[in-house]
C-alpha cells in the first residue's frame, strides 16, 4: 500500500510536468508553423500595407521594439546598476532592507498599472502619445529587476576580492566600482538582457503609452509601433492575412526574447540559479 | 523604488478623484458602464468580480500543478532529467503574454470548447455555472489560460523553498523507513508550509494584474452582462477593461478618470497580494539561511 501510494506520488508529479509541457510545446509549435509561412524577405523589410489589404510586413515594428528597448535600457541600466551597488554593499541596514522589500514587490507589479502612471505623467503632460513614454514605462519595469540581479550578483563575489584592493590602499568606491563590479560582470550582464527579454514581450503599458503606428520611427514625441502591440491588432482583425501576419510577428518576437533567454542559461550554465528563478 | 510605488499611488488616486467624486462608493459598487454622452454611469464590480473568478480559477488549477511539478522536481526526478525540465519550465515564464494571448485565441480555445466545455454543458447545462453556448471566449477559458501562466511563478518559488528543507529533516524521515513519497509529506511538506504559501500568493498577484492574455480570450463584455455568472460566459476582468477601453478616453473625461479609478483597485490588490506574499517566502528563506 505504501509503495503503492509512493508510486502514485511519482506518476502524479511526472504527470505535473507533462501538464506543464504541453502548452509550452503547442505554442512553439504553432507559432513555428505558421509563422514560417509568413516570413519572407518582404515581410521583414517593409512596413504594413493599405489597412485592411493584405501584403506588407512589420519592419516598423520591429524597428520600434529596438529603438524602445534602446531608449529604456539607457534610462534603466545606470539606476538599476546603482542601486544594486548600493544595495550590495551599503544596503545591509533598515533603509536597504525596506528599498530590498518594495523592490521585489514592484518586481511582480501588474505591468498595466505602470501604464498609467506613465500615461498620467507623460503622455497627459505632452498631450499625446509618445515614443518617450514608452520607453519610460519599459524602463520602470526593468528597473527592479536589473537592481535585484546586479546586487545578487555582486554578493557572491568572494569577500577576498574585495579585501585585496582595500589592502592596496583604494579607497571603497574605486574598489567597488573597478574591481568588485568587474569580477560580477558576467552576472550583471545576465541581468540586463534578462531584463530586456522581459519587457521586449509587454504590451498592455506599451498600449497606454506609444499607442503603435503605421509608419517607421517619427521623433520621440510621436506613437510608435512595436512588436508585441503589432500582434495584438492583428488578433483583433477579422481577416485572415491579419493572423498570418501575427504569427509572423510572433515567431519574430519569441525568437528574440527565447533566444536571449535560452543564450543567457547556456552562456552561463549552472551559475546564478537564484537570480534567474525570479526574473 | 520608494519614489515610484508613492508615485503611483499618488497619481493614480488624483487622477480618479473625479470618478469617485461623481458616483461615491457605487463607484465600486454599481454594476453599470455606459459612455453615452450625458447619461455616463461606470460602476466596477463586474470587472473585480471577474477578477476575483478567474484569478481563482487559475490558482485552483494552476497551484496543484505547480506543486506536482516542484515536489517531483525538487525530490523525486532522476538528478539527469532534473536541470533540462526545470529549465523548459522557466521557459514558460518567458513566453510573452501577448503571444499566450493570441495562441489562446487561435488554438487552445478550440481545445477548451472540444474537450471540457461541450461535455459539460451536455451533461450539466442546467448547473448555472455550465450554462450558455460553448463558444470559448468566456471566463473559463480565460481562468485556465492564467493558470497556465503561473505555473512557472508558483513551481519555481516553491522549489526553492523545498530544495531549502535542511536534508537532516530528510534524513529523520528516512531512517524511520519512510518511502519517498512519505518523506516529502512528513520531512518537506510540512516545513515548508509557509513558504509554499507565499508562492501561491505570488502566483495569485501574477493572475490578478495580468493583461493582455486575458484581454484576447475573455469575450470582453461590459455592464451587468460581465457579472461572472457561468464559466461558460463572456466575461471582464479590471486589467481587462482598462486595455479595451483606454484607447477611447479622452484626457479629462469621466471615463478616462473611471478607468484610472479602476487601476487604484487593481494598484491595491496587487499592492496587498505581493507585500503579503514576498513577506512570506522571505521569511522562510531567510530562516533557513538564505539571506535573500
Amino acid at each position: 500500500m505504501r509503495r503503492f501510494q509512493d508510486k502514485l506520488a511519482y506518476g502524479l508529479g511526472a504527470l505535473c510536468v507533462g501538464v506543464a509541457i504541453v502548452p509550452l510545446a503547442s505554442i512553439l509549435f504553432e507559432v513555428v508553423r505558421n509563422g514560417v509561412s509568413a516570413l519572407s524577405p518582404q515581410f521583414l523589410t517593409s512596413p504594413p500595407g493599405v489597412f485592411g489589404q493584405a501584403g506588407g510586413g512589420i519592419a516598423n515594428a520591429i524597428q520600434g521594439t529596438a529603438i524602445l528597448l534602446a531608449l529604456a535600457s539607457a534610462m534603466a541600466v545606470p539606476f538599476g546598476l546603482l542601486s544594486g551597488v548600493y544595495l550590495a554593499e551599503f544596503g545591509d541596514n533598515k533603509y536597504g532592507r525596506t528599498v530590498r522589500f518594495l523592490n521585489d514587490v514592484l518586481t511582480e507589479f501588474p505591468s498595466i498599472v505602470i501604464g498609467i502612471l506613465v500615461y498620467s505623467i507623460i503622455v497627459l503632460a505632452m498631450r499625446g502619445f509618445s515614443t518617450i513614454a514608452g520607453a519610460v514605462a519599459l524602463a520602470i519595469i526593468m528597473l527592479p529587476i536589473i537592481t535585484r540581479t546586479t546586487e545578487e550578483s555582486i554578493k557572491i563575489v568572494p569577500s577576498s576580492i574585495r579585501d585585496a584592493a582595500m589592502a592596496l590602499g583604494i579607497r571603497r568606491w574605486r574598489a567597488t566600482i573597478s574591481v568588485v563590479l568587474s569580477t560580477a560582470r558576467s552576472g550583471v550582464i545576465t541581468g540586463i538582457l534578462l531584463a530586456i527579454a522581459r519587457v521586449s514581450g509587454e504590451t498592455a503599458p506599451l498600449l497606454l503609452t506609444v499607442l503603435g503606428s503605421q509608419f517607421f520611427f517619427n521623433g520621440l514625441s510621436q506613437p510608435i509601433a512595436a512588436l508585441p502591440l503589432t500582434i495584438y491588432r492583428d488578433a483583433n482583425l477579422p481577416y485572415a492575412f491579419a493572423r498570418q501576419q501575427g504569427w509572423g510577428a510572433a515567431l519574430v518576437l519569441i525568437l528574440m526574447v527565447l533566444g536571449l533567454n535560452i543564450g543567457v542559461r547556456l552562456a552561463t550554465r549552472g551559475r546564478y540559479n537564484s537570480l534567474r528563478s525570479r526574473v | 523604488m520608494v519614489v515610484i510605488l508613492a508615485l503611483t499611488a499618488v497619481v493614480l488616486t488624483r487622477g480618479s478623484i473625479p470618478a469617485f467624486d461623481a458616483y461615491g462608493i457605487s463607484f465600486v459598487f454599481g454594476s453599470d458602464w455606459s459612455a453615452v454622452a450625458g447619461r455616463e454611469v461606470y460602476g466596477a464590480l463586474p470587472y473585480i468580480l471577474g477578477t476575483l473568478v478567474t484569478s481563482a480559477i487559475a490558482m485552483g488549477v494552476g497551484v496543484p500543478i505547480s506543486l506536482g511539478i516542484a515536489i517531483f522536481l525538487a525530490e523525486m526526478a532522476p538528478g539527469s532529467i532534473r536541470n533540462p525540465l526545470s529549465q523548459l519550465i522557466e521557459i514558460l515564464a518567458a513566453v510573452p503574454s501577448v503571444i499566450y494571448g493570441f495562441w489562446g485565441l487561435l488554438v487552445f480555445r478550440f481545445w477548451i470548447v472540444d474537450l471540457i466545455e461541450k461535455p459539460l454543458s451536455r451533461d450539466f447545462g442546467t448547473i448555472a455555472v455550465f450554462q450558455g453556448t460553448p463558444f470559448g471566449l468566456d471566463i473559463l477559458t480565460a481562468g485556465l489560460i492564467l493558470a497556465i501562466m503561473i505555473i512557472p511563478t508558483v513551481s519555481s518559488i516553491s522549489k526553492e523553498v523545498m530544495m531549502a528543507v535542511p536534508s537532516s529533516q530528510r534524513e529523520a524521515a528516512y531512517s524511520i523507513g519512510a518511502t519517498r513519497w512519505e518523506v516529502v509529506r512528513i520531512g518537506v511538506l510540512n516545513y515548508s508550509r509557509s513558504g509554499i504559501f507565499g508562492a501561491a500568493i505570488l502566483g495569485l498577484g501574477r493572475a490578478v494584474g495580468e493583461t493582455m492574455a486575458v484581454t484576447m480570450v475573455i469575450g470582453n463584455a461590459i455592464g451587468p452582462a460581465a457579472f461572472p455568472g457561468s464559466l461558460f460566459q463572456s466575461g471582464q476582468t479590471l486589467s481587462s477593461l482598462i486595455a479595451n477601453e483606454f484607447g477611447e478616453a479622452n484626457p479629462g473625461s469621466l471615463l478616462l478618470s473611471s478607468l484610472i479609478g479602476l487601476g487604484l483597485i487593481l494598484f491595491a490588490f496587487a499592492l496587498i497580494i505581493n507585500v503579503f506574499a514576498q513577506l512570506m517566502v522571505w521569511k522562510v528563506l531567510r530562516v533557513k539561511g538564505r539571506v535573500e
